[in-house]
């Protein structure tokens, strides 16, 4: 088994006429929380979108365990154990909670094995066990990005992409968010991590990413990239 | 009380009870209509014609001394494998394009199907082969035949049926999940071309249900869906499009309504009726009697 669990080799990816993505690669080793930093429009979703299948790259080659997926349909790179919590939650707003999170599992048949990861979820998002027979559009913002981390996870992937999980939520959850995102690297869950707040991402990470324009224009270990002056400079604010 | 006003009454009764059983014709035929719309926002006008094409099956095979159940369970079929071909050929590559280009093409396979169906059936009605002796229940001064509880019950065990499926079980769950949201489902790991081609297989056959119970009342014609694809879109739309209980509270008030003015007025207005009840849901709650106002999803 490789140390790299995904590779991206120099993708190309167009939204709509938009080339947003440009000749990007990265790598992501088992066991790491990758951040793919960047502001608005950097490319963060595309490259995200092209990973999990709901963009094709034009050129270019995505690896996910030695395999290339990079034409699958999306439904397909889910089953070889990859997720995604996309950006701006989409949680199923006309299902209640436990019915998000059985969706989350749609592909699993391990009754034990659900209903373990079930209560780790609970146990994560206590506000979701409250509320597990309540429609989903009932939930706070916040507690609708617990909910879609906690459906990414019930699918229990190798690999969890995480688009801009603090994206308009109050400061107290987002911390919530970013513990129950540790603790779950620390059960050996590899996490890509999309983030504008540089802080709270690089603190958590190991390694970084920075996308401008859809390039990849720095990269390095997380706490190196905390001290660099351009970083500190375009996303910390200081 | 005089003796026209008791009769007054006990024809207004009767007139209801045939209502009921005519609106379960459309509500089953609204089901399907109302689920396809759900699942990808296609309003689709070849939804009648699976109903013919539905009718057409159930009709051979009673010709060929099928028995009943073996009819209708062709008619399902027929009309959900026409179904499927039809999503598959036509409406999947242009899924993406807009609701226009789908709306069009929906009725270019409605007009496909009425005129070819001329074609190959031939235009004129044709009887359905009797297999159950009709009886008529007598209460008072109303009749209720056989084949009128036998629809209105099986419409409820429809309902009952699709309510279970939609909230007790895996592919009814993902159905909704899709339906709200197909890119999110699709990252769950559901294959939502298998999900939008089982919706229109479920829908379809439900509609080839309600074409062999219509044949066998009235007559098979290759038009038949039409008139009656056209009521059940009303009844959806009435009842609050995409909403499954919406549509058959919608095939109920039309199939009631459209009685109840034949009887009591002119027998000239029961088509009319549906569309002025249509105008009128129209202006006082557009999205229908049980819908939700939703935002339009960008």
């Amino acid at each position: 088994m490789s140390v790299e669990i995904l590779e991206v080799k120099s993708i190309n990816t167009y939204y709509g006429n938009i080339h947003a993505v440009k000749n990007v690669s990265f790598s992501v080793n088992r066991g790491e929380i990758v951040t793919i930093l960047g502001s608005n429009g950097a490319g963060k979703t595309t490259t995200l979108h092209t990973i999990s299948g709901l963009l094709k790259p034009t050129t270019g080659q995505i690896l996910y365990s030695g395999k290339n997926i990079d034409q699958l349909p999306a439904h397909k790179i889910t089953a070889l154990g990859l997720a995604q919590s996309p950006e701006g939650r989409q949680i199923f707003a006309n299902l209640t909670i436990k019915e998000n999170l059985d969706m989350g599992a749609y592909l699993r048949s391990d009754k034990a094995g659900i209903k373990t990861d079930f209560d780790f979820v609970y146990a994560l998002f206590p506000k979701l066990l409250d509320r597990k027979n309540q429609l989903a559009q009932t939930l706070s913002g916040g507690e609708q990005q617990m909910l879609a981390i906690a459906r990414a996870y019930m699918s229990k992937p190798n690999l969890l992409l995480l688009d801009e999980p603090s994206l308009g939520i109050a400061p107290i959850l987002v911390s919530t968010i970013f513990r129950a995102i540790t603790e779950i690297n620390k059960l050996g869950m590899t996490i890509l991590l999309v983030e504008q707040n540089a802080n709270l991402a690089l603190k958590i990470s190991h390694r970084a990413y920075v996308l401008t324009n859809g390039e990849v224009t720095l990269s390095g270990e997380a706490r190196d990239l905390l001290n660099n002056p351009e970083i500190k400079k375009a996303y910390l604010g200081h | 009380m005089s003796q026209d006003t008791i009769y007054f009454f006990w024809d207004c009764l009767q007139y209801l009870i045939n209502g009921i059983a005519q609106g379960s014709l459309y509500a089953i035929v609204a089901l399907g209509y109302t689920m396809v719309y759900g699942i990808i926002r296609l309003v689709n006008f070849a939804h009648g014609e699976f109903l013919m094409l539905g009718a057409f099956c159930g009709y051979f095979a009673l010709k060929m001394n099928l028995p009943m159940p073996v009819a209708i369970i062709a008619s399902m079929l027929g009309a959900g494998i026409v179904a499927l071909i039809v999503e598959r050929a036509l409406y999947r590559p242009i899924r993406n394009e807009g609701r226009i280009p789908a709306l069009i093409t929906a009725i270019g396979a409605s007009l496909f199907f009425q005129y070819t169906g001329q074609l190959i059936f031939g235009a004129d009605p044709k009887t359905v082969p009797p297999v159950f002796t009709e009886v008529i229940f007598n209460f008072g001064e109303i009749n209720v035949s056989n084949i009128q509880v036998f629809i209105f019950i099986l419409t409820l065990f429809i309902l009952l049926f699709l309510w279970w499926l939609t909230r007790f079980t895996k592919i009814g769950v993902a159905m909704r999940a899709t339906s709200y949201n197909l890119k999110a489902a699709e990252l769950m790991g559901i294959n939502t071309n298998r999900i939008i081609a089982f919706t229109f297989f479920l829908g379809a056959s439900l509609s080839g249900l309600a074409g062999i119970l219509m044949g066998y009342t009235m007559s098979v014609e290759p038009m038949m869906g039409m008139s009656l694809g056209l009521k059940a879109f009303v009844a959806a739309v009435v009842g609050g499009i995409g909403v499954i209980p919406g549509a058959a509270l919608g095939g109920f008030i039309l199939g009631i309504a459209e009685n109840m003015i034949a009887g009591v007025y002119k027998s000239s207005f029961r088509d009319g009726v549906s569309f002025f009840i249509l105008i009128l849901i129209l202006l006082i709650k557009p999205s229908g009697i049980l819908g939700k106002n939703v935002k339009e999803k960008v």
